[in-house]
């Protein structure tokens, strides 16, 4: 039985999990820059440490309604093919330990957008860990 | 084995940079065969190279140098004419040994590759070729007297010019057969700067001079005793500047020995210059001394340029000057943001800390920026060889002449114009220059040159590759251009010359009727454009058929701090750099709302009379597609692709050093940013591709995208928008005559119109204007004329004008865009469509020709000098017609 940690956040009402070796980081809202004719998601460029780092916001790309006004997103930052990655999420939540025999394949409830981008799902104590695929998810040249 | 390990690397980055200087010389001593210093630099090269592999167990290294210092040694005592069969030789000797030390670099041992051909073949060309024996029997008779009483002067010194190198030494000098020469001490009071290391002393030497170098070397020897732990290594080469003593000998045959005791003089505390002391013994003339002295400062400038290793330079890993260069980029961005934050704050020592902070960051960044900068020369230095090669595979005879080769420029650009320039240069020698008998035939001299010119301009570096071969035919371009579809004939009607020789970078495009394998295997000079637009850099060629080719390529010095100007759009700032910034303009108020003009829907300004086209940044971006009703408009003029246009921005904020940071892989491929960069207060902007900008809009071609695109394009070129034509009635058919074909309208009274034979002619302006009826030219038919005057385009060029005969002028119009159709009829370049109304468009050239069939011969043997008797009216163009 294989053990897992992924590091979790929520995007509307649902609980994303990213493998925890793939985080760089996590930080608070940065001011963003936009990107003009830039793909569906780049949310925008921030300054991480005078790195400039390109921000995707993970509701445009699940195809979820945009965020409140004057809520601000969190930034998980993801290396992808090692170049970091900015993630716009919600909220950030705990690291969850799990083992493979929780594993599910993609929940047939998961259809459209959302269902390119995941990979598969944990089943938590009442709730489902839905495993974000990083590497589609940031890429913002896939449709989804 | 660290430390032997230490030595092979020593021993390769001595070679590899000591093979660099071999091609050069290589190729040098082919011009000048009797160029004795060269080939004294060369044998000690090759002689350095045999010893330490000897001493490093390299043994195929050992016999192939071997076999080349034989050769050299014989070509160096005079006993052997240099000719090509030998170059070639020498010059794959050399390539033999660079792949055996690459082989040495990747694996630790030699290549595996037999190279006793080679060796064999070395050794064949040691051999007197009968006829090169006669001509350098005199030379070696020479030489071998001199031998002969150098040795008997010196008996005990063996070969002294070339460095001994460890336990090999004394195999090597007799192995070479190289003929002893006097010992020659290697220092004297005007040239103090210490070269032990090269001192060939000789170990029994018995002359106190001799001894004074030996106490040198051995010093050297126990210093790399003492670190390397191992016996000798090489020594280090030579520089390659001659000794004074060594050229007063060879120009103006002074005895060796007289050189000798000058020096033991100096050394025993004569603090004269060695060339006084020989003057004083009267065994040299000034004039010998100062000439001498001359030569020997062209050498060291020589040497300087070529790069040779002097006691103040250090090798640097590039790997630290990158990590240097990126902190200062970082130094940069932190002294913006300090500077910007003091500026807002009333604090008078923060602010002049900042200053101060901000002119020690731009002396610093200046500083490291320095040591990234190489001569272009490290890779100019290939070109001898290549040219060589190149011209010989080819048949030609090529002259390569460097001018610029100390200008600067920063390393990784350095590399990235490396092959462009190659191929450049192999297409240069393969297609432009001819081949001997075609040049004598044309009248030019058999031996074409090939000129590459380096300098700073502007804050960037250009670099032209010019030659005197044939040039390029802009009729052959065309024909390739239709054959490969690259272009319609229409189009190509459109365009000028110089654009036709162009279509060349166009992707496909190869003019080498057939493919040798020295240029012309289908990835041609459209290759040579993209490298050198990645690097921020533009190509353009110009040709005069018969007489040659100039490609010119403007590159930025560096690539990774750049000035730019900072502006706003849509509420986001983005810099531009400001290399592509030609000027700036702000219009207010009502200059703002009459500045803007708009041709067939495009929107263009009038800058200082030359229309240039709009574009709005936040439209480009696709922000929004709101037309603009603004108070002001803030105009940047920019340069792209050799065209300028406006790029419409909402503010303009601030000029900055910027640092250029990468995009992400995901941004990369939207193509209208450089990168991005951040801002002095923490912000990020992205940085504009200007040239990507100005494709977007549509304001240049797009040479390397569809060629659907590029037709529609040259359909309508936007640039310089259509040409806004003349309208006329002629019968019942509409003409458009271009403006710029319009010199004049007159309304000239019939009762003036006098006949020379079957032609109308009016008295005009006090010369004769010859009328043609264009009713009659196209139509065929006679038309009566309806009144008593008639109107008339006349068209001046130098001293002679033609006029031309309409119905009715009906206005002035720019055609439809993409409305132009083919026609074939007499007088009629094409259809357009011009206010809704097909158009017929009057082909001038013709209806010129049919009024006076002299009028383009009589005006080009006028000449372009000559002034038009009618300059002063030239502004009165288009006088109205009464109705």
């Amino acid at each position: 039985m294989e053990m897992r940690q992924f590091a979790t956040f929520t995007i509307d009402a649902l609980l994303f999990g990213v493998e925890v070796h793939k985080v760089q980081e996590v930080i608070r809202y940065q001011e963003m820059t936009a990107v003009p004719l830039a793909g569906h998601g780049a949310a925008g460029l921030i300054n991480l440490r005078g790195e400039v780092v390109t921000a995707v916001d993970l509701r445009t790309r699940l195809g979820l309604p945009p965020r409140a006004a004057g809520v601000l997103p969190m930034n998980v930052v993801v290396r992808v093919d090692d170049e970091p990655v900015s993630l716009l999420v919600d909220a950030i939540g705990d690291v969850a330990h799990v083992s493979s025999e929780q594993f599910e394949e993609p929940p047939e409830t998961m259809t459209g957008r959302g269902a390119t981008l995941v990979s598969g799902a944990y089943k938590l104590e009442g709730k489902l860990l839905l495993v974000l695929d990083v590497a589609r998810a940031a890429d913002i040249g896939i449709a989804v | 084995m660290d430390e032997f390990d230490e030595i092979v690397r020593e021993f390769l980055v001595e070679s590899y940079e000591n093979l660099d200087q071999l091609d050069r010389d290589l190729v040098a001593l082919e011009q000048e065969p009797d160029a004795h210093p060269l080939l004294q630099s060369i044998f000690r090269t090759i002689h350095t190279i045999k010893g330490t592999s000897g001493f490093l167990a390299f043994g195929k290294l050992e016999v192939l140098t071997h076999a080349g210092e034989g050769l050299l040694a014989r070509l160096r005592d005079g006993g052997l004419r240099l000719t090509q069969e030998r170059t070639t030789g020498l010059l794959e000797l050399v390539d033999a040994v660079r792949s055996i030390l690459a082989s040495i670099e990747a694996t630790g041992t030699e290549n595996d590759r037999d190279y006793s051909d080679l060796v064999a073949r070395l050794t064949v060309l040691q051999a007197p070729a009968p006829e090169t024996e006669l001509a350098s029997a005199s030379a070696a008779t020479r030489g071998r007297s001199t031998k002969a009483r150098a040795q008997a002067d010196a008996p005990s010194t063996p070969a002294a010019s070339t460095p001994t190198s460890g336990p090999d030494a004394a195999d090597a000098t007799g192995a070479a057969s190289s003929p002893a020469k006097p010992a020659r001490p290697r220092r004297r009071a005007t040239d103090r700067q210490a070269q032990p290391t090269t001192s060939p002393a000789p170990e029994a030497s018995d002359q106190p001079a001799g001894q004074v170098a030996k106490h040198d070397i051995k010093a050297a020897r126990a210093a790399r005793k003492a670190s390397a732990g191992a016996p000798a290594v090489p020594a280090s080469p030579p520089a390659n500047v001659p000794l004074l003593g060594e050229l007063l000998q060879q120009q103006a045959d002074i005895n060796p020995e007289d050189v000798a005791v000058a020096m033991l003089e100096q050394q025993l505390g004569d603090e004269r210059p060695l060339g006084e002391i020989l003057v004083d013994h009267g065994q040299a003339t000034p004039e010998q001394v100062r000439e001498a002295l001359a030569l020997q400062a062209a050498a060291q400038a020589d040497a300087r340029v070529g790069g040779s290793v002097s006691d103040s330079t250090l090798r640097v890993d590039v790997n630290l000057l990158d990590t240097l260069m990126r902190l200062v980029g970082e130094l940069v961005l932190t002294r913006n943001q300090i500077v910007a934050t003091a500026a807002a704050r009333a604090d008078t020592g923060m602010q002049r800390s900042s200053q101060r902070l901000n002119l020690l960051v731009s002396e610093l960044q200046a500083g490291v920026m320095k040591t990234r900068m190489q001569p272009i020369d490290t890779v100019w230095n290939k070109l001898p060889r290549l040219v060589r090669d190149v011209s010989v595979a080819c048949g030609r005879e090529v002259r390569l002449v460097l001018e610029g080769r100390d200008t600067e420029l920063d390393k990784t650009i350095l590399e990235a114009i490396k092959d462009p320039l190659t191929h450049v240069v192999r297409n240069a020698i393969d297609h432009g220059i001819e081949s001997p008998e075609a040049r004598v035939a044309a009248g030019k001299p058999a031996e074409g040159t090939l000129t590459m010119r380096a300098f700073h301009e502007g804050g960037q570096v250009n670099i032209e590759i010019s030659d005197d071969g044939a040039g390029i035919d802009p009729a052959r371009i065309a024909t390739k251009a239709i054959e490969r579809g690259l272009a319609t004939v229409e189009q190509l009607r459109a365009m000028p010359p110089r654009e036709i020789v162009n279509l060349i970078f166009v992707p496909g495009f190869s003019t080498a009727t057939k493919v040798t394998n020295v240029s012309g295997r289908g990835v041609g000079m459209d290759v040579v454009r993209t490298n050198v637009e990645k690097i921020g850099g533009t190509v353009d060629i110009s040709s005069e058929p018969g007489l040659g080719t100039t490609l010119k390529i403007k590159i930025p010095l560096t690539l990774a701090i750049i000035p730019a100007l900072t502006v706003e759009c849509a509420g986001e700032r983005y810099a531009v750099p400001q290399v592509s910034l030609d000027e700036l303009l702000c219009l207010e108020g009502e200059q703002a709302r009459a500045g803007v003009e708009y041709l067939s829907g495009a929107p263009v300004f009038r800058l200082r009379g030359t229309l240039i086209p709009l574009v709005w940044l936040d439209h480009v971006l696709d922000l929004t597609d709101a037309p603009h009703v603004d108070e002001s408009v803030y105009i940047l003029v920019l340069q792209a692709d050799g065209r300028r246009f406006g790029l419409v921005v909402d503010r303009v904020l601030n000029t900055e050093e910027i640092v250029v940071k990468p995009l992400s892989r995901q941004l990369k491929g939207i193509g209208t940013y450089a990168g991005a960069t951040i801002l002095g207060d923490g912000r990020v902007a992205l940085i504009l591709d200007v040239r990507a900008l100005a494709r977007r809009a549509h304001v240049v071609r797009e040479s390397d995208s569809a060629m659907e695109h590029e037709r529609q394009l040259v359909v309508a070129p936007v640039v310089e928008g259509p040409e806004p034509l003349l309208v006329v009635a002629v019968g019942d058919r509409r003409l458009g005559v271009p403006l710029s074909m319009v010199t004049r309208l007159e309304e000239i009274s019939l009762d003036r119109v006098e006949h020379v034979g079957q032609r109308e002619v009016v008295q005009y302006r006090g010369q004769l204007l010859p009328l043609g009826r264009l009713a009659t030219m196209l139509g065929g038919q006679e038309v009566a004329d309806t009144g008593s005057q008639l109107k008339v385009i006349v068209y001046t060029q130098g001293r002679r004008s033609v006029g031309l005969v309409v119905d009715a002028v009906v206005d002035i119009a720019t055609e439809a865009p993409a409305s132009r159709g083919d026609v074939e009829a007499f007088g009629v370049s094409g259809v357009v469509v011009v206010q809704d109304l097909v158009t017929e468009l009057l082909d001038m050239e013709q209806a010129i020709m049919a009024t006076d069939p002299r009028f383009f011969d009589a005006v080009a043997a006028a000449g372009a000098a000559d002034v038009s008797p009618y300059e002063d009216y030239a502004e009165d163009t288009y006088v109205g017609l009464g109705s």
